[in-house]
């Protein structure tokens, strides 16, 4: 299926505990990215989503996908959420408490389109857990049918607000994969609303850095996150996986994003503001890999 | 004896059922406006459904007889255009008793539509569901457990009913004469066997309703029971 760009350009007066906050979000989204949006809560992030599936209306702007319109408030265009073919997952998951498993998915995709649940039951591992109701489910295993169920429709979108958030360390790992896979099967323009770096290092193509209810950043992840003074030739991101002192050195275990682990020798003045999960980048200048802290 | 005890059963239940049928049909749309909506009046609603809580039935009976008497327009409109006189029949107490039960109906199912997360609605929305859709196969079958309430206390509540079919319908044998009402008259002419049958079963009624009611909200995963 041919998806195409998502223009935005949008102002909204965002309700924050400190008092109102003007909201605006101007970006090309591209299909078969994905997308992340980092900033501390209350950002707006979740506005935005909220903003691209129709569930909010912002104050004034556009919002086109391809040639057709979402939102547009000089000619008072504003197309329905169900009208936009989004898939959407909730915080919360937000999964009918009554549906089976199955039921969910059956309920977001076409009548009849049988063959896309039964594919989608099968990417997702969800072949034993079908005949469950949400609440024999863990977080995990919710996470993976809101993921499916989003996913049942074909969305040209996918908004992804905070999907791992809930969830814990190793839980969070293995269901990056799923992300992956979920954005794979469709290509769809992925979009999703996080506050760790690393799992946007792993994840995202594109990062939008919102602070304060503008675009303070964007770009790839690691110009987004690098320090910009390093001139290194080799630079991996990753996070602290242990710290061990060997005689007046330390070693540092590093896993990359990328799944490797790497060890790098540091000097105990380097590793003063390091600490086991502390995002990180190796780089190597002139011979020696070095290590430093990177900005979160 | 018999035969006046079966048929006034009969219209008790006739009464119970018909009362929490139209209260089903009527609380639902008003509970989930007064669930959602978010306009200025909304208090004043809230406040009228809920009157009959603490208004004694005879006040709500006296001006129900009042607009039910032909010297009143509506009573005098209904007798003029449809030949009806609601005073003393039984669907003049069929009417009284939706008003008097109202909030036994809208409030569970208003708190229901509350308990429900947003997210849950939404997330039908994104899923291409109308909103009718949407009601129907999201919202109502997510608040089961209250729906289940809200009838079996409709129903305890108007069996239970003593004052305004009292007021309303007076005590009219095959016609308004129900079980509360039988039993005071029972006892009035001292025949204390009779008077002690039906209020064994009036009872064993509210106690068997009841019990269902408190063992559904005990039961947070009801919709595996039902």
């Amino acid at each position: 299926m041919e998806h195409a760009v998502i223009h935005i350009d949008i102002i909204k007066n965002i309700h924050t505990a400190h008092g109102t906050l003007p909201l605006s979000f101007s970006a090309q989204l591209h299909p078969g990215d994905i997308h992340a949006l980092y900033g501390e809560s209350g950002a707006g992030k979740t506005t935005i989503l909220r903003i691209l599936a129709g569930l909010t209306t912002p104050d004034e702007g556009y919002i086109r996908y391809g040639k057709t319109l979402w939102y547009d408030s000089k000619n008072k265009i504003n197309i329905s959420t169900q009208e936009r073919n989004i898939g959407f997952m909730f915080q919360d998951y937000a999964l009918f408490p009554h549906m089976t498993v199955l039921q969910n998915i059956q309920f977001a995709a076409l009548p009849f389109d049988t063959a896309l649940c039964t594919s989608l039951i099968h990417s997702f591992n969800l072949q034993e857990l079908q005949h469950r109701k949400p609440h024999q489910l863990s977080g995990g295993q919710k996470q993976r049918v809101a993921l499916a169920r989003a996913l049942a429709r074909k969305p040209s979108l996918l908004l992804l607000d905070e999907p791992l958030s809930a969830l814990d360390s190793t839980m969070r790992q293995s269901l990056q994969l799923e992300i992956k896979k979920a954005h794979e099967l469709f290509h769809a323009c992925t979009i999703m609303v996080s506050h760790d770096v690393f799992e946007i290092c792993v994840l995202a193509h594109k990062v939008f850095a919102i602070s304060n209810g503008v675009i303070a950043k964007h770009g790839t992840p690691s110009e987004v996150f690098r320090a910009n003074t390093i001139s290194g030739k080799v630079q991996i991101t990753g996070r602290i996986s242990s710290i061990a002192q060997h005689e007046t050195l330390y070693i540092v275990t590093v896993v990359s994003t990328s799944g490797q682990i790497i060890q790098v020798l540091a000097m105990p003045s380097d590793i003063q503001d390091l600490g086991i999960g502390s995002f990180v980048m190796v780089y190597t200048k002139a011979f020696n890999p070095l290590i430093m802290k990177l900005h979160t | 004896m018999d035969e006046e005890f079966i048929e006034t059963m009969l219209i008790t239940a006739q009464l119970s059922t018909v009362t929490t049928g139209i209260l089903l049909c009527v609380g639902m749309p008003l509970a989930y406006w007064l669930a959602y909506s978010n306009v200025r009046f909304k208090p004043i609603v809230e406040a009228l459904v809920s009157m009959p809580m603490v208004l004694p039935p005879s006040v709500l009976g006296y001006y129900i007889l009042v607009a039910y008497s032909p010297n009143h327009w509506f009573g005098q409109w209904l007798l003029q255009h449809w030949d009806i006189q609601l005073a003393f029949t039984f669907e003049g107490i069929v009417i009284a008793s939706v008003l008097f039960s109202l909030p036994f109906m809208v409030q569970p199912l208003c708190n229901g539509f509350r308990q429900v997360p947003q997210s849950i609605v939404e997330a039908s929305f994104t899923l291409g569901k109308s909103k009718r859709v949407t009601f129907f196969k999201v919202l109502m079958p997510s608040i089961r457990p209250s729906i289940i309430t809200a009838i079996a206390l409709t129903f305890a509540h108007t069996i239970g009913e003593f004052g305004i079919v009292l007021m309303v319908g007076g005590n009219i044998p095959g016609e308004t004469r129900v079980a509360s009402i039988a039993i005071y008259d029972q006892v009035q002419a001292l025949n204390f066997e009779a008077a002690n049958t039906y209020a064994t079963i009036l009872f064993v009624i509210a106690l068997v309703l009841l019990t269902l009611i408190y063992s559904l909200q005990k039961n947070k995963s009801s919709w595996n029971m039902l």
